[in-house]
């Protein structure tokens, strides 16, 4: 039941990714807002589908994107991973760690993007994407990273109410 | 009867019957007392008329009017102030329908902006297909990017459905704008030629020289393979020569704004300013006849003779 409401949550995400995100660029970088969502999502406690979720987000943007589905499906769901692990040492600040896992998300789903566009045979200059794609991304995404997580949790607390003895 | 009637003239409204003495009226006749009121009435009538008497009448009408005003405005006063809270509730409901019809007439405004200038884009786009009528276009709206930032590609809202196929260029009325990449039955993903990974063959004007351009991930585009014989200005046009097959031949690209040659190099390069805003692209045209050629089989493989 879970899994099949993050069919139409993503839907409306990949929607607004690629319609409105996609067209207000910094630079040349845009914010992923469905690599927040993933990453809240995994970072909550009770939340026990992340990789689900992640799972259904890659395929939606590998729906909409040129690039092959195998880039955001790797590319979320080691991120999901990632999320899974800290979650653990940080789990008195999540927030804190949301912050942490946006930094290295953002970066590590960049370096995928950025390694099969260069094999494709598009040549890239690296310190080029770093500066006009990957950081301005980053900071979007860092920007939009406190709201997403207050969202995302209360969709969780909403979909996971907490237990109550009685 | 006499007494009587003077009497009457003596409180009469007429200030000229003020002039006639009991005494003068006891010597008239009712008679001459009628004519010489007639006379004097038709005096002053005459007078009034040729505006002898203006400065009279303003003497007396003056304080008359004021007071007339004074009565007239506290009246209107005291009904204001009675009659205020039933108009007050009207005012507001009339005032409520009003903005309501404003906030109406707002969106309607903004509608028919919007039409217009959708209506100027087609106009334009119509402008070009008559310009090259050998092809046949179907007009597409784009509907998104890309979310990769790393490949330049757009949707549009139309697909195999609508007889759109991979390989198909796309212009706007500036010029050229990508081709067909990826098709589903009502979409399709463009890839633009500012796209890192697209070469297109082109043509300079007026040398007619024969160069490739490039696209990269900044969005920017470039020349490169330019004869180091040929030579470029600033302004020159660069055009689709046709070469390779995949874009038809001649349509608009942009124009050179920058060289760069050394004489040590086998070919000059140069910056290009694109006739088309990839940045707000709003209505393009696929090219639905033009089918491109596959050279792959002419393109010799190694160990195969």
């Amino acid at each position: 039941m879970v899994v099949l409401i993050s069919i139409p949550i993503f839907s409306v995400l990949t929607i607004l990714q690629s319609a409105v995100l996609s067209r207000m660029p910094l630079l040349h970088g845009t914010a992923d807002v469905v690599l927040l969502v993933v990453i809240a999502w995994a970072l909550q406690e009770r939340v026990r589908t992340a990789l689900q979720w992640s799972l259904v987000a890659g395929i939606m943007m590998g729906y909409v994107s040129i690039l092959p589905y195998s880039v955001p499906l790797v590319s979320y769901l080691g991120i999901t991973g990632l999320t899974l692990v800290i979650r653990r040492y940080i789990w008195k600040i999540p927030i804190l760690a949301m912050f942490v896992i946006t930094l290295i998300g953002t970066l590590f789903n960049h370096s995928l993007s950025a390694l099969v566009v260069s094999i494709g045979g598009a040549a890239l200059p690296w310190l080029n994407v770093l500066q006009m794609i990957s950081i301005p991304s980053l900071f979007l995404n860092l920007l939009l990273a406190a709201p997403v997580y207050a969202v995302v949790k209360d969709i969780a607390n909403w979909l996971y109410p907490e237990e109550i003895e009685i | 009867m006499l007494a009587s009637g003077a009497q009457v003239e003596a409180r009469g409204d007429f200030c000229g019957a003020a002039f006639i003495s009991y005494d003068m009226k006891s010597k008239f006749s009712p008679l001459w007392q009628t004519i010489i009121l007639s006379l004097v009435i038709i005096g002053l009538i005459v007078l009034a008329f040729a505006g002898y008497l203006t400065p009279l009448s303003r003497l007396i009408l003056s304080p008359l009017v004021s007071a007339q005003s004074w009565v007239s405005s506290r009246f209107q006063a005291l009904q204001a102030y009675f009659s205020e809270p039933h108009d007050v509730a009207v005012l507001r409901q009339r005032n409520a329908e009003l903005e309501a019809e404003v906030a109406h007439l707002r969106t309607q405004i903004i509608e028919l902006q919007q039409q217009l200038s959708e209506y100027r884009i087609l106009s334009a786009l119509l402008d070009f297909a008559r310009a090259y009528p050998e092809y046949q276009y179907v007009g597409a709206s784009v509907i998104g990017r890309d979310p990769s930032p790393f490949v330049k590609y757009i949707q549009i809202n139309r697909g195999s459905d609508d007889d759109i196929r991979r390989g198909m260029p796309v212009v706007t009325q500036q010029g050229l704008v990508g081709r067909i990449s990826k098709v589903t039955a009502s979409a399709a993903l463009v890839q633009l030629i500012t796209d890192p990974s697209v070469t297109v063959n082109v043509r300079l004007e007026p040398t007619r020289a024969e160069a490739a351009l490039s696209g990269s991930i900044t969005g920017d585009i470039g020349l490169d393979l330019i004869p180091q014989d040929v030579s470029v200005q600033a302004g020159d046009l660069v055009l689709t020569s046709g070469l390779g097959g995949n874009y038809p031949p001649n349509i608009l690209i942009g124009q050179i704004t920058g060289i760069r040659s050394q004489d040590y190099a086998l070919f000059q390069s140069a910056s290009l300013q694109s006739v088309v805003d990839f940045t707000h692209l709003e209505i393009v045209l696929v090219i639905t006849n033009f089918e491109p050629i596959d050279v792959s089989p002419l393109v010799p493989t190694p160990g195969i003779p």
